[in-house]
């Protein structure tokens, strides 16, 4: 097992390795540097010449690449000109805020998209089953920035139950309870419709789960073997039909650290997606360089996740 | 020879209908038949004969919704047919045990092979974790697992298909059930791997003296393995009587013509008899007259019953339908009215203990 994992880590590194190459000379493709932002009409050519040489961008791209890693192991990440500031500690505030809305959004989608997948699967063609199947296809149907504005103008502005941008009062205390009160309530809305939007696949996928399990062989050797029926669902059943949902778990939870643009655009959360939306439009060549960065880490790892958690869950795909 | 009490089931009038849109057609139609303690029944017929349906039947795992059993299933004082499912539950694994066809697909692939077989036992007896533990590898020894304390800790996937086939065998045998029901045991395995299982299918009967239904297609394997025969065609029985007398006196055209389709590894024919048509769906399936009919059109309408009963031919050895008596293959000759008038006949008087009153007149 943990050799599986160890090796599953190893391979990870050229992976690494040849990402970082892919965005380095993506960054280099773009058009502008790290200075171009700095540039008014009053700046001295010659005075941008000589910061550019400088900082070594005159340099052969193999040595700025490796002068780019080398800075990148020490925390170093470049300075970004809208926020003026270090990259590092910008994505390291940004990060926080995504992890925890991301943590509430799976808690609510997987708590919502479990056990509808399984009535609907169970109780298959009945109106329960209908009912959430029609409630799965209106969310499939409907483009998800369109349930998220809906969210907002319902519950933000027309109620007012929910703070309708933000991630935090602006008067709370760090620290305090209330502080951590008013993160949660700022979390709740777009957490909610992010999760909610999220459930449909994984009902889709629970659903057609249970249904197929129901008529294998196996399921039927268990119910021969007089095992009581609730035993029969729950043991032979329900865990087969999870498979598939924990093949897409690490993915889905390292897909939501990158954080959701729209999500986040809309209630204007200051997280990874909305720094990330931002640091395009502005051209904000260090932040777009590390986030582009992150993101393909982030996808590795939810690979790796992925494969732990199923080398976990299921003795097919462990390697001895 | 028989005494009552070897009586494992009687099946009477047995009727299981699917429902196909609205309509329920009858998969097993009025199938009657015995099942003794200490002998192998085989139940040979073409894929959609009704084979599978009927062992389904009897173990109770149709689904209620879109199936309809009717008729009676006696297993001791019980009747089967209709029982309520608390009481079912008990009986199966406890009493009746099944062998399913396909030994991979019939294990739970995230389950060890110790606790799928210990699941059997936990819902049956009272015995503790340590005692099942200690009777499952006593069966995986049973059954002729070489490495019982490995396979025990082992995945499906990590077995040959001969061992899961096994597996599969420790699993229904666990409780000792006085019934046993294999339905195509050996179809998924190759031919030597098959042999081995037959044979522990015959050993794990004499042994505990239990009653084997076996389901197959193969007649190679009913000659080998089976005591007794019944051969299903479209959801009845045409015939049924010893191995002895079914193989040596095939009598319904049905028999006759699948033994005519088996390949003969001395005979010098290039072709090999194939049975005109297919099995009928069950949707298209006629119910009145003999089914067999449309598969042998050369003979005549009048040799069929209109309403096809049982004819004992020989001691416990019963036919449907009078058109077994003017039966000729294609290439052969039409018997004589004096060889149809001939030929062997008794209304059946069938028993729940097999043939009573049967006497001796029937041989040629």
């Amino acid at each position: 097992m943990w050799k599986t994992i160890l090796r599953r880590v190893l391979i990870m590194i050229p992976q690494l390795i040849l990402l970082s190459i892919l965005v380095f000379i993506l960054a280099k493709m773009m058009p502008g540097d790290p200075f171009t932002g700095l540039i008014t009409p009053q700046t001295d050519p010659a005075q941008i010449a000589h910061l550019k040489a400088a900082a070594g961008l005159n340099d052969p791209w193999w040595t700025q690449y490796f002068h780019w890693v080398v800075n990148m192991f020490h925390g170093d990440l470049g300075q970004s000109y809208t926020y003026k500031r270090a990259v590092t500690g910008l994505i390291g505030e940004r990060a926080v805020n995504t992890f925890w809305l991301a943590l509430l959004t799976v808690v609510i989608s997987y708590g919502i998209a479990i056990p509808f997948g399984v009535i609907a699967g169970r109780y298959e063609d009945t109106l329960r089953d209908k009912s959430i199947q029609l409630y799965t296809f209106v969310l499939l149907a409907m483009p998800s920035f369109v349930f998220y504005l809906f969210g907002l103008v319902v519950f933000g502005y027309v109620l007012q139950w929910f703070p309708t941008s933000g991630y935090v009062s602006l008067n709370a205390d760090p620290g305090t309870i209330g502080y951590w009160g008013s993160r949660l309530y700022h979390m709740i809305l777009p957490a909610l419709v992010g999760g909610l939007v999220s459930t449909s696949g994984t009902i889709q996928y629970l659903r057609a789960g249970v249904i197929d399990n129901t008529n294998e062989d196996f399921v039927r050797t268990a119910r021969s073997k007089g095992v009581p029926e609730r035993v029969v669902f729950n043991r032979h059943i329900l865990r087969n039909s999870l498979l598939p949902i924990a093949a897409f778990l690490g993915n889905s939870i390292t897909g939501l650290l990158g954080g959701s643009i729209y999500v986040e655009t809309i209630f204007s959360y200051q997280g990874m997606g909305q720094l990330f939306v931002s640091s395009i439009t502005a051209n904000d060549y260090s932040v777009i360089t590390a986030l582009t960065l992150l993101f393909g880490f982030l996808t590795l790892l939810g690979n790796l996740l992925s494969d732990i958690i199923m080398s976990i869950v299921d003795p097919r795909v462990r390697v001895e | 020879m028989d005494k009552p009490e070897d009586l494992l089931l009687d099946i009477q009038h047995l009727h299981t209908a699917f429902r196909v849109g609205d309509d329920f057609y009858d998969a097993v139609d009025d199938v009657s038949l015995t099942l003794k303690r200490d002998e192998i029944l085989a139940i040979v017929g073409e894929s959609g004969s009704g084979k599978s349906t009927l062992a389904t039947s009897i173990i109770g795992l149709h689904n209620p919704m879109n199936t309809k059993v009717t008729g009676d299933i006696l297993y001791s004082d019980l009747n089967l047919v209709g029982l309520n499912e608390p009481i079912y539950n008990r009986l199966r694994g406890n009493d009746i045990g099944m062998i399913f066809q396909d030994p991979l697909a019939a294990l739970n692939p995230l389950m060890r092979i110790g606790d799928q077989i210990a699941e059997t036992l936990l819902y049956h007896t009272k015995m503790t974790k340590e005692e099942r533990d200690k009777r499952v590898l006593e069966l995986l020894g049973q059954v002729g697992i070489p490495n019982p304390e490995r396979t025990f800790r082992q995945y499906p996937h990590e077995l040959s298909g001969g061992m899961r086939q096994r597996v599969v065998i420790a699993i229904a045998i666990a409780c000792k059930p006085p019934i046993i029901i294999a339905d195509e045991p050996t179809t998924a395995l190759d031919v030597t791997i098959q042999a081995q299982i037959l044979d522990l299918l015959r050993q794990i009967q004499s042994e505990t003296h239990s009653g084997i239904i076996l389901i197959t297609h193969d007649l190679g394997v009913v000659a080998e393995t089976a005591d007794r025969v019944a051969v299903m065609y479209a959801g009845q029985i045409v015939e049924k009587g010893s191995v002895k007398d079914v193989f040596e006196h095939p009598t319904h055209p049905y028999t006759r013509s699948l033994l005519r389709s088996m390949p003969q590894a001395d005979s010098d024919d290039d072709e090999l008899h194939v049975i005109q048509g297919v099995v009928p769906s069950l949707k298209n399936m006629q119910i009145e007259g003999c089914r067999f009919a449309e598969r042998i059109p050369w003979i005549p309408d009048s040799a069929h019953e209109a309403k096809p009963t049982m004819h004992e031919v020989g001691p416990d050895h019963f036919v449907q339908c009078t058109c077994y008596k003017s039966f000729h293959f294609e290439d052969e000759p039409a018997p004589t009215a004096e060889q149809i008038a001939a030929a062997p006949d008794k209304p059946a008087v069938e028993t729940a203990v097999g043939g009573a009153g049967v006497t001796d007149d029937s041989e040629d």
